[in-house]
């Protein structure tokens, strides 16, 4: 009987997660929109129900019915896979975020962990997962037989090698704070008020961290892979109908779990800003302050002009990796004399 | 070792960033550009053929098409070469009301260009903010001319209308705000550390080397030459404006983006000077063979109503010869060659676009550098292909 209850705990939890990532990505677009219309003295959609609030339902709904082209000389199989594999990893990161603590149901003893899976290797399935993403990108690019696309995917693979790297490093300053790669763990670290966040021991990382997260994400500064201007959409170049809004969706569903993983790092999770506040669902602390990433994200996308490939390269390797570096040196430094 | 190859790749005609429908083929080692042939010709619209077949007033609208986002400029020089060829002076409230609105389309000229830039390198905000303060421009030119995107205002011996009740009110809101709007920009890029990396240090060509390619205009200018039409042979009126000609130093993209901000403010400048002494007196020439008689003249007097029929139909016969007259325009020097055979249309006009030969030194900026910069250096000498083709 008890298997049978955790089996439809999970179920039911899978199916919730999902669909909220779904809802999230779909309106993080019309957001995003939005926000840029306000920036740039537009309304952005309004048409579309009350604020344009329908417009991420019609884009789905016209998404599907647009013509599936696949071109001739691209490489068939690899052709269609791409966008799987990056929706795929982009959805399966988001399994091991805990977005709230727990709660018990009302009237019974069963108590719902609100995170899909606390695995206690977390951070590198992470890191695991995301990286395989970014085949989706460098396939798409290299199998649609298209010379813009096919550029579009070596810049993707030398950006996300390169900024993956000092990604890495940045988060294993919060790592030795902790001591432990298990999110909740890092999470509860973080209990009793702002004071005690991540943020405030690894500033540097936090930054750094935003910096990669950008670059891994292909937000403005470095959207190198798309650069519409220059590669007239990179890698994505030849895909239509559904196959480019799963790439679509995949990098937004990416944007939110970079944010989240912001969020569970240095900004304490579901954790309320200061202890008394602790009446308000975690979920909600969760949700306001991932909101605060996104719409960092958006804005700046407004804001900055794009970088070129080889000083994004140059800024990663030469810049962002020894900070990196120097940040985790400090920190194993201080935490091994504290003892 | 495995053998490598180039690799070309097209871009153009149809590409976001190739301002409208350039097609350059680039042969591409790796990301670097070994070399960049532009092909042109996409955009050809026979308008110096169809001028042949148009009396000379007929030809007015057409120079509005060539560069689109230069109407006025186009038509001031235009008229200029056919008033030289018609030896008639032009009222100075005219020539005055022609430099001022020569300068405001200037200014929403580089105000496109600015945004379209911007855009290309990534910082699409700025765009928005350009067509906010065109659309202010624009609004002006649809209450003086009637048009917006291309005026046709400029006739042979004056222009079409005078200035209507209460638009000086708007051109003076306009350009008292319009310094303020050019720091906001300046805030955006010019301080941006990813701008500056964008810009400095790409697509330069030496001075000398933008001489010999017959370069005009900012682009000539952010090379660090100081030459300007509206200086070097002043018409309409241009030597008693009080202005400055910006020029850059090393010829790079940014020096070419700095020259026309400054050349925003001083064509802003310039139609404050022209609002300030705007004289009074008539717009129009008073050669009765040329200029439309006036309409209340028309509506009660036979000889105007006939001489109204003559312009308008059969237009008027210049004398025999040929003129070259060039103006400034927002790309560079604009000029315009017309034989006159003594009918009443022109036997051939040839029109010496700016940004043709702008274009041409595109090659000689971008060959050894990346793809990207290939995007930085067409934006920055800001070709428009309705000029190129023709």
């Amino acid at each position: 009987m008890q298997l049978l209850y955790l089996l439809i705990e999970i179920i039911v939890k899978c199916v919730v997660v999902f669909a909220g990532l779904m809802i999230v990505v779909a309106y993080l677009t019309w957001f995003e929109r939005k926000v840029l219309g306000h920036i740039q003295i537009r309304f952005g959609p309004n048409r579309c129900g009350p604020f344009g609030l329908l417009q991420p339902f019609s884009d789905a709904v016209k998404a599907f019915f647009k013509e599936d082209l696949v071109p001739e000389r691209s490489d068939k199989v690899v052709f269609v896979m791409a966008p799987m594999i990056s929706i795929i990893a982009a959805i399966s990161i988001f399994a091991v975020i805990p977005f709230g603590n727990q709660f018990t149901i009302p009237g019974t003893e069963w108590v719902v962990k609100l995170r899909l899976a606390d695995i206690d290797v977390g951070l590198l399935y992470i890191f695991g997962v995301a990286s395989l993403g970014e085949f989706g990108i460098v396939l798409g690019g290299w199998s649609s037989g298209n010379k813009y696309g096919l550029t579009g995917s070596l810049r993707a693979a030398a950006q996300m090698i390169s900024y993956e790297v000092a990604l890495g490093i940045t988060v294993v300053g919060v790592l030795i704070l902790s001591q432990t790669l298990r999110l909740t763990e890092i999470v509860r670290l973080q209990e009793g008020g702002f004071w005690n966040w991540n943020i405030w021991y690894q500033p540097v990382a936090f930054v750094l961290y935003l910096i990669c997260g950008l670059a891994e994400i292909n937000r403005t500064p470095f959207d190198m892979p798309e650069a519409e201007a220059e590669l007239a959409c990179g890698f994505n170049i030849e895909y239509s109908s559904m196959k480019f809004a799963l790439f679509f969706m995949a990098e937004y569903a990416h944007m939110v779990t970079m944010g989240a993983l912001a969020v569970t790092l240095f900004l304490g999770g579901w954790q309320p800003i200061i202890p008394q506040l602790s009446f308000i669902p975690g979920i909600v602390w969760f949700c306001a302050k991932l909101f605060i990433f996104l719409f960092f994200f958006v804005w700046q996308r407004g804001t900055y002009p794009r970088l070129r490939y080889d000083q994004i390269m140059k800024f990663g390797w030469k810049i962002l990796i020894p900070l990196a570096l120097i940040n985790l040196l400090i920190t194993a430094l201080i935490v091994s004399l504290k003892g | 070792m495995a053998e490598t190859r180039l690799m070309t790749i097209n871009m153009g005609p149809q590409h976001p960033a190739t301002h409208g429908v350039l097609r350059l083929v680039l042969e591409l080692d790796g990301e670097v550009i070994v070399k960049a042939v532009p092909h042109i010709g996409h955009l050809h619209r026979g308008v110096e053929k169809l001028a042949e077949s148009k009396t000379y007033h007929q030809v007015i609208p057409l120079t509005d098409r060539l560069d689109y986002t230069n109407a006025m400029g186009n038509n001031l020089g235009y008229v200029l070469a056919v008033e030289k060829l018609l030896g008639i002076e032009v009222p100075k409230r005219a020539q005055y009301l022609r430099v001022m609105m020569a300068e405001l389309q200037r200014i929403a000229a580089h105000l496109i260009w600015l945004g379209t830039h911007a855009l290309d390198i990534g910082a699409m905000t700025l765009l928005f903010y350009n067509f906010r303060e065109r659309e202010e421009v624009l609004r002006i030119f649809e209450e003086v001319a009637g048009g917006r995107l291309t005026p046709t205002y400029m006739r042979i011996g004056g222009v079409s209308k005078d200035l209507p009740d209460g638009i000086t009110d708007k051109i003076w809101s306009f350009v008292r705000a319009f310094p303020d709007h050019i720091k906001e920009y300046e805030t955006l890029l010019t301080k941006n550390v990813i701008w500056l990396k964008r810009t400095q240090g790409i697509g330069i060509i030496s001075k000398e080397d933008a001489i010999n390619w017959g370069m005009t205009g900012p682009s000539l200018r952010g090379s660090g030459v100081k030459y300007d039409v509206r200086k070097a042979f002043p018409y309409s009126s241009y030597d008693e404006f009080d202005f400055d000609i910006p020029i850059g130093s090393v010829g790079d993209v940014y020096d070419r983006y700095i020259v026309r901000l400054r050349e925003m403010e001083w064509s802003n400048a310039i139609v404050e000077q022209a609002l300030e002494r705007l004289p009074q007196g008539p717009i129009l020439s008073d050669n009765p063979w040329v200029a439309l008689p006036p309409k209340d003249h028309v509506l009660k007097d036979i000889d105007a109503l006939i001489r109204q029929f003559k312009i308008a139909s059969e237009g008027f016969q210049p004398p025999k010869g040929e003129v070259y007259v060039s103006v400034e325009a927002s790309k560079g020097e604009l000029g315009y060659y017309l034989v006159s055979d003594g009918s009443n249309r022109p036997m051939r006009m040839r029109i010496r676009p700016p940004s043709f030969l702008n274009l041409s030194a595109l090659p000689k900026m971008i060959e050894g550098s990346l793809i990207a910069d290939v995007i930085s250096a067409i934006g920055s000498i800001d070709i428009v292909l309705g000029e190129i083709d023709r």
